[in-house]
């Protein structure tokens, strides 16, 4: 039980990052990715600064202990596996997405307190789009 | 240009390195976000629990947020039907291309994925022309 009770309070504090860093503010977004209009670079700040603290928890844990970071034994996809079109479509047809609404899928999670008609649309259709994938691509 | 909010962004993207690196470093699982929510939906399997902790953490991180009396700016422009295709699009795309912002911008730079690379700037620069398109060239909303 501990194990799923660290894993809320990691998504707890994955959460308050998003709120902090006004990642969870559509307009906010948008204004960073309309880099022809009145440009905010701050969010590029919040994924440096994410990277920062990730790559060097990382490489910490590495020097303290190899196995633990095993790469081959990691969760997720091989790091060196190849760039394919599913690869390119897919974050091709998700940016158009993000570009849209300035919402990606960790701040609709987040969104769904917030009263807002729009977060809830935005979610729901989300997960249509999850559900979507599945019955298309069975068995993957 | 707009107002830059270097510290918020900072701490905030701390917030979610660090999230990020204990999700990895004490559970060997990755914070992708858009992996972690499809994997609540139906056939359930052994994956699915510390799923469902993580977006529930994810979920109360905001009524934690103003119960501490902060506000929570949100504002979306993007009138309803769009909102609809756009959350399609999301949903979809980033199952095809295995990850999003969290997985493949964070997490999968950090372990230095020429892939995630690839990704990232795949998404950045189609979220950037389709703003480009729907503000200044259609002036949608």
């Amino acid at each position: 039980m501990a194990k799923f009770l660290y894993i809320f309070l990691f998504g707890l504090i994955f959460g308050l990052g998003l709120i902090v860093a006004q990642m969870t503010n559509p307009a906010k977004v948008l204004a960073f990715l309309d880099v022809a209009g009145d440009w905010d670079p701050s969010l590029a700040l919040v994924m440096a600064s994410a990277l920062l603290v990730l790559g060097v928890s990382q490489r910490l844990a590495h020097a303290a202990d190899p196995a633990e970071l095993g790469l081959e034994q990691s969760p997720c996809d091989n790091p060196k596996a190849a760039i394919d079109s599913r690869l390119l479509i897919g974050a091709a047809i998700f940016g158009i997405g993000w570009g849209l609404s300035g919402i990606c899928p960790g701040p609709a999670i987040v969104g769904l307190s917030s009263g807002l008609p729009g977060s809830y649309v935005f979610a729901g259709a989300m997960f249509g789009g999850f559900f979507l994938f599945k019955l298309l691509h069975r068995g993957r | 240009m707009a107002e830059i909010t270097v510290l918020s962004a900072l701490a905030g993207g701390a917030l979610i390195g660090a999230a990020a690196a204990l999700l990895l470093l004490k559970q060997n699982r990755v914070a992708g976000i858009s992996g972690i929510a499809a994997g609540i939906l139906p056939p359930w399997n052994s994956e699915s629990k510390w799923r469902l902790c993580f977006l529930l953490g994810l979920f109360l991180s905001a009524p934690l947020y103003r119960l501490a009396g902060l506000q929570i700016p949100i504002r979306i422009d993007t009138p309803l039907p769009l909102l609809a295709v756009a959350g399609l699009l999301v949903g979809y795309g980033t199952r095809l291309g295995g990850g999003c912002t969290s997985g493949h911008g964070v997490c999968g730079i950090a372990r230095l994925s020429v892939r995630s690379s690839v990704a990232t700037l795949v998404f950045m620069l189609t979220a950037g022309v389709s703003v480009y398109l729907v503000r200044h060239f259609l002036a949608v909303f």
